[in-house]
């Protein structure tokens, strides 16, 4: 049986690299990415806790949840990135200044 | 160490090698491929903390919906595309930004100083669920537990989730949708 430890260090590595691909990378997309990564290393947590809760199922439970909401803002995202796209011909966060026109 | 440690590793070594290659790639497509190698291979991994379904919904709504999604953003908003895919090799690594490199290596080490401290003094609710014998073994029958518990002591999320995913597809598809004349 792997140990819990194992599972926590490997979803901080995701996470970190998710945190560095949010700051570092010129592309929203690319962002988008980033936040997905962080949100698999939380979601990875939530189920490896989850094996020491038999009786409620806490865990996968809410790790089902939390990725039918990671769909949902990757749903809602694309559109907002097409739309920004569609007015500043790019995708780069420094370049989307105002909010309206 | 016995083989399901070894997949374990490997697994583990595929998805943060994956990610670390994703982060320095230039091409957008690349990395985008790279998404999908590391999903997968976190699938892989919620097998291994005996949540089979969760696996299975990870590949069916990561890899089928929310990848595919993002390819088609991708190359709707990339007029660069084959130019990039074309020259490729003179900028084939991205150049990490140190302030970003610093914040993530600082909380990279956060993060594992608390696990390594969580596996030395595991919480009282561990310790109490080890001690009746609580824990799953990969013999339960863990789908059909799912279901019943999402199906009575979790409703109140699962409807609160079902509004709001049903609220994202109207804001996903409003926000889309072609200007009126004003």
């Amino acid at each position: 049986m792997i140990p819990l430890t194992h599972f926590l260090i490997v979803g901080a590595c995701l996470f970190a690299i998710g945190l560095y691909t949010v700051m570092a990378r010129r592309n929203a997309i690319l962002v988008l990415v980033g936040i997905e990564l962080m949100i698999n290393a939380a979601i990875l947590n939530l189920v490896a806790f989850s094996r020491y809760d038999k009786t409620a199922y806490g865990g996968q439970a809410f790790a089902l949840f939390a990725i039918v909401l990671a769909a949902a803002a990757v749903a809602v995202a694309l559109a907002i990135i097409l739309n920004a796209y569609k007015f500043y011909k790019s995708v780069n966060p420094e370049d989307i200044r105002n909010l309206k026109d | 160490m016995d083989i399901t440690a070894w997949v374990f590793y490997g697994f583990a070594a595929i998805a943060i090698g994956s990610a670390l290659l994703l982060v320095s790639m230039r091409n957008v497509a690349r990395s985008l491929f790279l998404f999908f190698i590391v999903l997968f291979s976190v699938a892989g991994l919620y097998v291994f903390a005996l949540a089979d379904f969760v696996a299975i919904t990870q590949i069916l709504v990561y890899v089928g919906g929310v990848l595919v999604l993002m390819l088609f953003a991708f190359m709707l908003s990339n007029k660069e595309l084959l130019n990039d895919l074309q020259m490729g090799t003179s900028h084939f690594f991205a150049l990490p930004v140190w302030q970003s490199v610093i914040l993530a290596a600082s909380f990279l080490s956060i993060l594992i100083y608390a696990s390594l401290h969580l596996g030395t003094h595991e919480p009282a609710w561990i310790l109490s669920s080890r001690e009746s014998g609580a824990i799953l073994t990969p013999t339960d029958q863990t789908v059909q537990h799912l279901g019943v518990q999402i199906m009575t002591r979790y409703l109140l999320p699962f409807e609160i989730i079902s509004v709001l995913l049903m609220m994202a597809l109207i804001g996903a598809a409003h926000l889309t949708r072609k200007e009126a004349n004003p």
